[in-house]
Formats: C-alpha cells, structure tokens, sequence
C-alpha cells in the first residue's frame, strides 16, 4: 500500500458562542503541524458538526466553547456520533472548561479537553499520539 | 478496509462510505484504482460545473446561491472545494466550507474540502476521481471550486463540462486579477460584488478582451453580473450553466469533449503505467547504473542509451 495518509480534523465552534480566537489560533497550529484542517466557522450545532464530521470523513473532531455551553453540547455530539455508528472519530474539546466539568466530559467520550494557555505543541502532541488513522 | 468494499454502498447513496472512498483515493490506497474501474460504468451522468478566480473573489459564496437555486429545482448537488496545501508543512486550512453552511443538513448536498497536497494546477490530483465517484454516487450537478487562481491555475477546464470565471469590480486596472490563461478557458464570466463600484466597467473590460479574441468559436462567453450576498443574477446564471449544456449537446461539441477526455485519461494512465513497469525493471541493475555512468564520462550518450533500452525493454516484453 503506497498511502500518503493525512491527519484530518474538524475545528468546529458549537453553539452561539461568539469567541473565535482561540478555535482559529489551534485549527492554524495544526494546519503548521502538516494536518488538514477544515474549519467551519461559528453557530454550528450538534448535527452540522456531525454532519461535517462524516462528509469530510475526518479523524479527529476539536470544538472550542468559551460561553459556559459545554456540558449540554460536547455530549451531544457524541450522543450523535454513537447514533451514526461513527466509532473511530477521536473527540477533544477546548475553552473556558471548568475543571470540575472535565470527569463528566471525559465519561461521556470526550477524550481530552484543554483550558486557556495550553502549549499548542501539547495540543498537536496529543493529537498525534492519540489519533486513528 | 479496501476501496472496492464501499463501492457498493457509494451506489446505494451512503454518504459515509462515498466519504471514505474519496479518502482512500486521496491517500492513493492501493485499492482505489480498483474501485474507480468498478465505479466507471456509473459514471457520464452529472453536469459537472468548475468554479475559478481569484482568491476572495466570491466562489464558495456563489457555490452555495447557485446550489440553492439547484436544490430548488430538486437536483442533488456534489461539491469539491480545494485550497491549497502548505509548502513548508503540508498541512492545509480547508474554509470554503464556512459559506456553505446553509446546506449542512441538507443530505442531497454533499460537500467535500480538499487539500492540493502540493499539486499545481488549482486542483488536487485526486479531484478529479472524486468528481467521478460523486457522479456514480448519483449526483445531478457536481460543482468544483478551485483554489483562489491566478492564470496558470487552469486544469479544471480538464475536469468540467462548464467553467465559470469569477472576477470581481476594480481589481486593477484592465485585466489584472484574471489573466491571460484563466481567461481563456472561461465558457462563461461573472463580475461578483455587483454592490461594489465598478462593476459595469469590468464587464466591459471583459467583453473588449473577448472582442480581441480571435479563435473561431460560436460559443461566446456571456459577461454575466451577481451579488452573491443578496443573490442578485443568480438565476440568470444558473439559466446560463444549463444553456451551456444544451449548447455543448445541440453542437455534439459534449460528445467530441467526452471523446477526448477519454483519449486523454487512456494516454497517461498508459504512460504512467509504461513508464513504472520500465523503470522497475531498470533502476537498480548493475547494467543501467554502468549506462549512467558511461554517458555521466561521456563514453556514451543518453539518446542512444535511450533508443538502446526501450527496444532491449520491448524485445523483452515481446518475448
Ligand atoms: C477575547 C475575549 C472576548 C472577545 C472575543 C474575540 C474573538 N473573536 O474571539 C470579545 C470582546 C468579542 C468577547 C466578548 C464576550 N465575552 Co469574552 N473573553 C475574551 C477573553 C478575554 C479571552 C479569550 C481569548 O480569545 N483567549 C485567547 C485564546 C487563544 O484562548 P482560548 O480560547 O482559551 O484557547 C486556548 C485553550 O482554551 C484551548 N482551546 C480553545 N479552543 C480549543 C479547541 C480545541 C479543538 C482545542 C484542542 C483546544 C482549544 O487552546 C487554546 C490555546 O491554549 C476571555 C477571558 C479569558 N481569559 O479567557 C473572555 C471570556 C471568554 N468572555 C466572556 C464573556 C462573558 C463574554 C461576553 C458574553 C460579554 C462580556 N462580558 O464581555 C461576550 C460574548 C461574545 C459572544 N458573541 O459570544 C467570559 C465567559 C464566561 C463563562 N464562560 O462563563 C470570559 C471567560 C471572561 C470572564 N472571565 O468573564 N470576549
Ligand atoms: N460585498 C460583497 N461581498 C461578497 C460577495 N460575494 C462574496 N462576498 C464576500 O467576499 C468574501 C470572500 O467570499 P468567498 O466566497 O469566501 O470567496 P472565495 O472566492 O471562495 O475565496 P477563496 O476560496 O478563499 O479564494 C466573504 O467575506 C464574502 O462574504 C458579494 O457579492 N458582495
Ligand atoms: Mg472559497
């Protein structure tokens, strides 16, 4: 097999959430650590990153929340992702995440999730050490 | 898992595997060529639509306005959206799809973003089996967008049955943001952002270049105004993209394309695989590096060595 595979990854802003930032500042991280970022922009709900998720066919999902949103649309996402039969998508999340919040997050699959001031190499290390390709 | 394992399901309308078909082949999975082979028979149906101009110029905006307009009139639309991949890291920022959200949940609308992954051309070299899978898929029109193009930026015309350049008002005098070889591969031109001044004078600066074409032709491409924001001209231009097809059917002209794209493709799948089959015979072995040698101490010469070893390979192969 003479594959020349890519890390694909959805950045994905879910909700009204206004702040962009830090979603922008990680999707251009990664795109600088050789992977292939699409990025959707604001307002998405559950079902559009889904959506998205499957028809880019990507293998990694990172949503960014700085509005408090977190702890109603991380699961939901995948909640969605289980009724898709979608299994191989790895799902972190990123923003103003309390950390009494993350145990809840992580039991209902998101695998990591990274506050204000994270390294970005930490982000594209783990991403890189944790992704199915 | 395999490329020909989904091909079932890519004809039975799963979104999923037709996404993971279309990876595969990005990733030149060994078994892609396979599937396509298995898939093309499917294939010859879609209009297929490229979408071409300078960066910022307004293609994913119009994509999606003429999109719209398509779902309307019930046809299912496919869309490979391609930027460009990083030079220095191979990584790419894939945007086009922020402006095509209002079809995110639309099923009959299946967007793909596409990294070139360092080809040139405004293309990627997968898009164009991505095209044809979304077209076995059973897509009615299959949009391509290039990556924001300059003027050698021109493969899509290799690729779709009808190619719209967009420009947009002042961008510079004449004709500085299109040039000479996207302009000629335009079968129509659309001067977006009509709500910025200038824009009568940039359709009259298209239509005196066209006036100066001299290539014998009886498609003239229409100059045609939109505001992708509102969605000003977009009828006229949707009316026009199928136009274009009646024009290329009555003409026979979609034939005669259909003809030559078909020796085209023939040719360098042919090459390519001529060329690999001599190469792997050849590189390595003692007596082609001693050939090398010979030419590098000029005791020898490459149009001879040439001559010398393709007849060597065809008596071999005859044997
Ligand atoms: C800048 C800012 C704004 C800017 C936003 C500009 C923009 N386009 O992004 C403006 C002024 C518009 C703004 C407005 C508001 N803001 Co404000 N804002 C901030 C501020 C000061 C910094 C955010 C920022 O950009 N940080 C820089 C980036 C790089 O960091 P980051 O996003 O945290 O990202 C890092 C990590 O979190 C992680 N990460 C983030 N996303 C992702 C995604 C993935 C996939 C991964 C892996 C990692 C990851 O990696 C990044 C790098 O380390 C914060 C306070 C703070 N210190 O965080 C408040 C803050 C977020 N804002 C807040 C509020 C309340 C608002 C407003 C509602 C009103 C107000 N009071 O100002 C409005 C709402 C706007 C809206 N439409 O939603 C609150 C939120 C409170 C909460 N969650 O409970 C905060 C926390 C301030 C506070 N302490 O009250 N804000
Ligand atoms: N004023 C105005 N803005 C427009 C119009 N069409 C698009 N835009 C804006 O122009 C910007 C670029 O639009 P895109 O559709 O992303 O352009 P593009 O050609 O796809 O850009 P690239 O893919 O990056 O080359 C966006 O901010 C659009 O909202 C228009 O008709 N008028
Ligand atoms: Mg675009």
């Amino acid at each position: 097999m003479s594959s020349s595979k890519k890390i694909r990854v959805l950045v994905a802003k879910p909700g009204l959430d206004g702040h962009d930032r830090g979603a922008k500042i990680v999707a251009r991280a990664l795109r600088d650590a050789g992977m292939e970022v699409i990025y959707t922009g604001l307002r998405q709900t559950p079902e559009m990153i889904v959506e998205a998720a499957i028809s880019e066919d990507v293998n990694v999902i990172g949503m960014s929340i700085l509005s408090g949103a977190h702890n109603a649309l991380f699961p939901k996402v995948i909640d969605l992702l289980k009724a898709e039969g979608v299994d191989n998508i790895l799902v972190i999340g990123g923003g103003i995440i309390p950390q009494d919040d993350v145990p809840a997050l992580k039991a209902a699959g998101i695998a990591e999730v990274f506050g204000p001031g994270t390294p970005l190499a930490e982000i594209v290390g783990y991403i890189e050490s944790n992704v199915k390709l | 898992m395999p490329a020909t394992k989904l091909v079932k399901g890519v004809l039975k309308g799963n979104r999923r595997d037709l996404a993971r078909l279309i990876t595969l082949i990005e990733n030149e999975h060994s078994s892609a060529a396979t599937a396509l082979s298995m898939l093309y028979k499917h294939t010859g149906n879609a209009h297929i639509v490229g979408v071409t101009g300078p960066p910022g110029s307004g293609k994913s905006t119009l994509v999606t306005r003429i999109t719209a307009k398509y779902r309307k009139r019930s046809k299912t639309i496919g869309i490979v959206c391609v930027d460009p991949s990083s030079p220095f890291t191979g990584g790419a920022l894939l945007g086009d799809r922020i402006r095509m959200q209002e079809h995110s949940l639309d099923k009959d609308v299946y967007v793909r973003s596409m990294s070139t992954r360092g080809h040139l051309g405004g293309l990627a070299r997968a898009t164009s089996d991505a095209v044809r899978v979304m077209d076995a898929f059973g897509k009615d029109i299959v949009i391509v967008e290039t990556v924001g193009a300059g003027q050698s930026e021109v493969q899509v015309v290799e690729v779709a049955h009808t190619v719209i350049v967009v420009d947009v008002p002042g961008a510079g005098d004449d004709i500085q943001a299109i040039k000479a070889g996207i302009m000629e591969i335009a079968d129509i031109f659309v001067v977006n952002k009509a709500d910025y001044p200038g824009a009568d004078k940039k359709v009259t600066e298209i239509n005196a270049m066209l006036d100066l074409d001299s290539r014998e032709r009886s498609w003239r491409p229409p100059v045609l105004v939109t505001n992708a924001l509102t969605g000003d001209g977009i009828p006229e231009l949707v009316d026009m993209i199928g136009k274009h097809m009646s024009y290329l059917q009555e003409t026979g002209l979609l034939k005669q394309k259909g003809l030559q794209r078909s020796r085209d493709e023939l040719e360098q799948i042919m090459e390519y695989k001529l060329t690999k089959e001599l190469f792997t015979r050849l590189r390595g072995t003692p007596e082609y590096e001693q050939a090398i040698k010979k030419i590098a101490g000029r005791n020898d010469d490459p149009y001879s060595v040439a001559e010398r070893l393709i007849a060597e390979f065809l008596t071999s192969v005859r044997g």
